[in-house]
């Protein structure tokens, strides 16, 4: 005989698991005490939800599972955001939290939650264990659903009588899961992929409009193979940067909202729009009836349940991203001549090149234009959310898939510390770097605990403009300048950093950026970057709320 | 819009309407009406759900009721030759003569069960489809409907055709 913590913890091991970020409490005392002496490491954070956040940010680092643990009540309710942020984003995290013994279930008992009710619209699945017995199938499948078909976080809710309860040993394990309710398609239907051919060989002015659903999917070198022979110009999302190299001649950066002008100008003038794992989110397509007004629309992705959510499209291909560029490839036999629309998408990159002031001052793109330089790519880049999360996509030049973590659907402010903490755990060769603004990065700042206690060699990279400068932005350009309760006290973040025992290096000019960057990628551990950046600088370009991407403000023209 | 009426087959759980259910709300989407219970496969239960909504929202609801991993199987039965039922009960007031007479003629004419007589009232109990429910309890209201429940609607598809898990 075994507990059901035990069990849950060889169940864990037998998933791969060799990380759990965590944070302990009453009803996981069973769980914490296998833990102890256990194989698996256990991180333990400063706040639950950076727990959800270590996790998602491990997992997309990873492209594996990640895990964490709460316990019951407070705890469970902690990780809300965290599993939300990793819903949006398609990320497979499986979290496991305490719950009272199931005699007192419904019964408001000392720091009860009802957590599989409150995360039922944030997770793809979840579960509440009532019999130890079940613990071996419901992780096996919560593992399964989790990094499957179109990945998510799942659930798993284990009441502490069940952890504490005694399983027969020797139990078989099922090998394999098979669920009559979830059966995802990863062969894209071969008419449909000819047809998309058909329009691709037709077409003179294609476009791909490549997201996450590629990273995911590992489709990286399929997608770069696929452009380069039907010579097609590529622009990412914001969760598809580095799915293909930023630097690639034919890639038009990031379209949307803070798209470049090239990609928003190709969007709309496309004839053929090939969208491969990708939403239509209204951060990407500004006004949906003007979004490709043009263009025949092909729709790769894996969720069935995407294609003509937001867009009417006319070639559905529903499969695994990977496996249908796979199939385009291996049955394409001819394509268009795309030489003219190449040269008129360079035309408009050598027209409209991204830019900012450079009269002296101290700019935030240019420390992460500094940061892309030094670092050449090879680094984990991880964001917060908000001004600093769009100047790092649009001047950071990522050129591998897994090297850009951010929270794109849910954009949850607090996220890029204890993602990139997890993030390390998973590319403990990789330099790992958040990019933050002084507003996102006191929402989880506590986490800077974690990073000391572990000794965690994250280089946090604070563009500090004393606002919640992208809720000014928009204050400035669309409520006439009414700063309402964005504008932040100065915080000095080294010394904040310091009393945690990590370093750090205030710059207020542009001269010293580049070296403090070098010397906090050269320091063993953990290091805090202030810079101290314009208060009022603008992300631009920008589509204003509800117009068209082709209608852009804040445009430079050379 | 017009309503659609949906059989979906689901794994017979703890939970499984509560995640149905807060789907279509959270997304959106009207439920016009719910019946639930078991069915056929013991560990099965088959959810009738009534939509309203145009094709494309139709089509959105049952994608995003297929993902649930609780759900085996969705089909819209609008599409296709079914038998749909309802079932009510009524109870009207009756305390006159002629009037008792009169609602016992009503029932009568809608094949209505008379399954409580009581001094001054009669329970009907009607099945049918929601136009018939409908016309019995107008014809009613001048007598005066005391009480009415009516069910979801339950639908089958008509000849040998089933709605089966596919896998």
């Amino acid at each position: 005989m075994k507990t059901g913590a035990r069990t849950l913890i060889e169940a864990l091991q037998r998933e791969g698991v060799d990380t759990i970020f965590g944070y302990p409490g009453g009803v996981v005392l069973p769980i914490y005490d296998e833990l102890y002496d256990s194989s698996i490491r256990h991180i333990l954070v400063r706040h639950e939800q950076a727990a959800a956040h270590a996790a998602d940010g491990y997992a997309r680092a990873s492209g594996r599972v990640g895990v964490c643990l709460a316990t019951s009540g407070p705890g469970a309710c902690n990780l809300v955001t965290g599993i939300a942020t990793a819903y949006m984003d398609s990320i497979p995290v499986v979290a496991l939290t305490g719950q009272v013994p199931t005699a007192l279930l419904g019964n408001d008992a000392f720091q009860e939650s009802d957590i599989t009710g409150i995360t039922m619209p944030v997770t793809k699945h979840n579960y509440l264990v009532k019999d130890a017995a079940d613990i071996d199938r419901v992780v096996r499948e919560a593992f399964y659903i989790a990094r499957t078909g179109r990945p998510g976080p799942v659930l798993i809710d284990l009441p502490k009588d069940v952890t504490t309860s005694q399983v027969k040993a020797g139990t078989p394990v099922p090998e394999t899961v098979s669920l009559r309710g979830y059966q995802p398609t990863y062969q894209g239907h071969v008419r449909q992929i000819d047809k998309a051919l058909d329009l691709i060989a037709r077409a003179e002015r294609p476009l791909i409009y490549a997201g996450g659903g590629v990273v995911l999917s590992g489709a990286s070198a399929e997608l770069l193979e696929f452009m380069e022979t039907a010579a097609i110009p590529v622009t990412t999302t914001l969760m598809g940067l580095g799915a293909v190299p930023g630097d690639h001649p034919l890639c038009l950066g990031m379209l949307g909202m803070h798209g470049t002008q090239s990609a928003n100008y190709a969007v709309t003038e496309c004839d053929v729009l090939i969208a491969v794992g990708v939403r239509f989110d209204d951060r990407v397509t500004g006004r949906i009836e003007t979004f490709a007004p043009n263009a025949a629309i092909v729709h790769i992705d894996i969720d069935p349940a995407e294609i003509g959510k937001n867009k009417k499209v006319d070639v559905p291909i529903v499969g695994d991203v990977r496996a249908v560029l796979q199939a385009l490839l291996r049955r394409m036999q001819k394509h268009g001549d795309t030489a003219n629309w190449v040269s008129r998408i360079n035309a408009w990159k050598a027209q409209y090149p991204l830019g900012y002031g450079d009269d002296g001052h101290l700019r935030p793109q240019y420390v992460v234009e500094q940061l892309s330089d030094i670092l050449k790519g090879e680094g984990v880049i991880v964001s917060e959310v908000g001004q600093n999360q769009m100047w790092t996509a649009l001047y950071y030049c990522f050129r591998k898939p897994r090297t850009w973590i951010t929270s794109g659907g849910l954009g949850t402010m607090g996220y890029g510390l204890p993602a990139a903490i997890g993030a390390h755990y998973a590319r403990p060769d990789m330099p790992v770097v958040d990019v933050a603004g002084d507003g996102s990065i006191q929402m989880n700042i506590q986490e800077f605990g974690t990073v000391a206690q572990y000794d965690i060699p994250v280089k946090v990279v604070i563009l500090n403009n004393m606002y919640l400068g992208m809720v000014r932005q928009w204050q400035e350009l669309f409520y006439d300048r009414r700063y309402s309760y964005t504008e932040l006290p100065p915080v000095d973040f080294v010394k904040i950093a310091n009393a945690y025992g990590i370093e750090g290096i205030t710059v207020g000019e542009k001269d010293g950026v580049r070296e403090a960057i070098e010397a906090a990628l050269a320091a063993d551990g953990p290091f805090v970057l202030d810079f101290r950046v314009e208060r009022e600088e603008n992300v631009f370009p920008m589509v204003p709320a509800g117009a068209a991407i082709n209608e852009m403000i804040g445009v430079r023209q050379r | 819009m017009k309503p659609h009426t949906l059989s979906v087959l689901v794994e017979n759980r703890a939970g499984v309407l509560s995640r149905v259910a807060g789907m279509f709300s959270r997304r959106g989407f009207n439920i016009e009406s719910l019946a639930v219970g078991t069915c056929e496969e013991p560990d099965m239960s088959r959810i009738t759900i009534v939509v309203n909504g145009d094709d494309g929202v139709v089509e959105q609801v049952m994608k995003q009721t297929n993902k649930l991993i609780d759900v085996i199987k969705v089909s819209d039965l609008t599409q296709r030759e079914s038998v749909e039922r309802e079932l009510a009960l009524i109870k009207v007031a009756a305390e006159t003569g002629p009037a008792r007479a009169e609602i016992l003629q009503i029932a009568d004419i809608f094949r209505a069960l008379v399954v409580d007589v009581g001094a001054k009232t009669l329970v009907l109990q009607v099945t049918g489809d929601t136009g018939k429910i409908d016309a019995l309890e107008k014809l009613l209201r001048q007598y005066g409907i005391k009480e009415f429940v009516r069910t979801g609607k339950i639908a089958l598809l008509r000849g040998a055709k089933t709605v089966k898990s596919s896998k």
